[in-house]
């Protein structure tokens, strides 16, 4: 699958790259001659017109490239970093025909089972913190969790119903 | 008081003003030039406080400044873009022309004034202000908009014409005859031509030659060379702008990058002496019968770059609000129409000209960037829609009831 990126030259500025997403939305950047970079957005009743113009220093466009370019950093995301030798951070979706989906979080036993501990829940792109063991899990629900790497595999493994409970 | 030390204080104190007035009119989001152009009214002769000691390097200053100007504008610009952009833009340069300097001259003609003074007046109506706009369009953070292109298009169409316009108006109105003013022309061509050449062929090995590791080494030979094809662009009548500019579209690559860092400072210190010495060569008391036609040329021919932006716009499929913000944002004109104007007013043609075009730039210049702002507005955004909204319905044929 390959996207078709555009370069519009602005001569006495530099040059323009913009792409058309699938969603329909165009998203650019305008690279000026002395190294600034403008991230922009199009208007959608407008495709002309930039709704948001934003410029972005070296580091911080090397950031969201980053971030673009699938190593995410996910630690920072829930606040959490990667502190001991071992211990792993990962989300994990909560998938569609999951049986957890309207049922309580103590009703996975995670932490009994696998010794994962789950540590906030992404909902809407929201962050619950800590959730207790009464929290209610939703469709699309999106669950960090800290444990080993068996530990976060059975969690994964219990989300979608892969074991009895 | 000794001269040269009534010299220091007269430029002393007109710089700290200058400075000052800059700081008000950044707070209103106002471009320093029209500030400039009344500190020089302000002073200049039958003006409240006139400087007499400081007249010549004020003088001298402001034709460094304009050749600071014109070499900075070269720099903007590679020839490789230049020559590109000629191809794929030239019909929206000629509309360009056809549109704002025709109504220059016939104004001039209406008002009685003769051929030179129509030819100056096309000048100043037609040129946009790069520089102005440039500025403009990144405080509304529209670099990134589709009509943009579009708009810097006929700025550096523009700005590649008055490479031939200004050689040819320096020669008019130094009143060399049909014959001297077709060979200028013929030797501004040449000119011309051969630098853009030579620029695309050999720009590499020319920038090459000036080393971008020691900055002062290469102000200093960037300006030299700079003053120096200047100097013999005026001894050719070739227009001393025109060679700095023809400088600036020389050097490309690293070597123009670092030219105009070390270059801006000295460009805003002598730009500004340029527009206050044109400012200081109006006399305020000129000004009051000018201003009605100063106003009259400004409403026309904001409204015929505002076509030429639309049509522009047009011409490469950008929508309704596109177009009309491509033709707001063109409408200020700014340091090329003042330096044509300075030209006229050196050659002593029309003496109402001068405080015509003070005016003019003046009421363009203010009224440019508010007018560019106008389609960010809501008001105006839903006009806008009703009336495409009204275009679609009315555009469509009606099904017919049997």
């Amino acid at each position: 699958m390959r996207v078709r990126v555009e370069q519009t030259p602005l001569p006495g500025i530099g040059v323009r790259h913009d792409l058309v997403t699938t969603s329909g939305r165009t998203v650019g950047v305008v690279s000026h001659r002395n190294g600034r970079r403008d991230l922009v957005l199009y208007d959608v009743d407008d495709p002309d017109s930039c709704l948001a113009s934003i410029p972005l220093t070296d580091d911080e466009a090397e950031a969201l490239a980053d971030v673009l370019g699938a190593s995410l950093m996910l630690g920072q995301l829930a606040g959490l970093r990667q502190q001991a030798a071992g211990l792993l951070t990962e989300q994990i979706a909560l998938p569609a025909g999951s049986p957890f989906v309207g049922r309580r979080l103590g009703d996975t036993r995670a932490r009994t089972r696998t010794s994962a501990s789950i540590v906030a829940v992404l909902r809407d792109r929201e962050v619950i913190p800590s959730p207790g063991p009464t929290f209610q899990f939703e469709a699309n629900d999106v669950v960090v969790a800290v444990g080993t790497r068996d530990g976060l595999d059975g969690v994964t493994a219990i989300l979608a119903g892969d074991t009895d409970g | 008081m000794h001269a040269s030390t009534v010299l220091l204080i007269e430029i002393g104190a007109l710089l700290f003003g200058l400075g000052m007035l800059g700081r008000v009119g950044r707070r209103f989001g106002l471009s320093p030039i029209p500030l400039y152009l009344l500190a020089g009214l302000f002073f200049g002769h039958g003006g409240l406080v006139p400087l007499s000691a400081s007249e010549d390097f004020i003088a001298i200053g402001a034709q460094i400044g304009v050749i600071l100007l014109l070499v900075m504008l070269g720099l903007e610009y590679s020839a490789d873009e230049l020559v590109g952009n000629l191809r794929s833009a030239a019909p929206a340069g000629v509309l360009d022309m056809l549109l704002n300097a025709l109504p220059g001259a016939l104004f001039a003609i209406l008002l009685g004034w003769d051929l030179k003074a129509a030819l100056v007046l096309a000048g100043i109506t037609w040129v946009s202000s790069s520089g102005v706009i440039a500025k403009v369009l990144g405080d509304l953070g529209r670099l990134g908009n589709r009509e943009t292109p579009v708009i810097l298009s006929v700025l550096v169409i523009e700005d590649l014409a008055m490479a031939f316009y200004l050689p040819i108006a320096t020669a008019v109105l130094a009143g060399v005859g049909l014959l001297g003013g077709l060979s200028t022309l013929g030797v501004a061509v040449v000119t011309v031509v051969a630098v853009l050449v030579v620029a695309i062929r050999y720009g590499g090995p020319i920038s090459r030659f000036m080393s971008v590791k020691d900055p002062e080494a290469l102000l200093l030979s960037v300006l030299g060379l700079t003053l120096f094809v200047s100097g013999v662009a005026a001894e050719l009548k070739v227009s001393e702008a025109v060679g700095a500019f023809l400088v600036g579209i020389a050097l490309s690559g690293p070597v123009a990058h670092h030219a105009t860092e070390m270059l801006s400072p000295l460009r805003d210190l002598f730009a500004a002496v340029f527009f206050v010495f044109f400012g200081l060569s109006t006399d305020p008391a000129d000004m009051p019968p000018v201003l009605l036609p100063a106003l009259g040329l400004a409403v026309l021919t904001m409204l015929t770059k505002v076509a030429t932006g639309y049509l522009a716009a047009r011409r490469v499929g950008i929508a309704l609000p596109g177009r009309l913000r491509a033709g707001l944002a063109l409408t200020p004109r700014g340091e090329f129409s003042v330096v044509i104007a300075g030209l006229a007013v050196a050659s002593g043609v029309q003496p109402k000209l001068a405080p015509l075009a003070t005016a003019y730039v003046l009421i363009t210049v203010v009224s440019g960037p508010m007018l560019a702002r106008l389609p960010d507005y809501a008001w105006f955004k839903n006009l806008v829609r009703r009336r495409m909204a009204a275009q679609r319905t009315t555009g469509k044929p009606l099904p017919s009831v049997e």
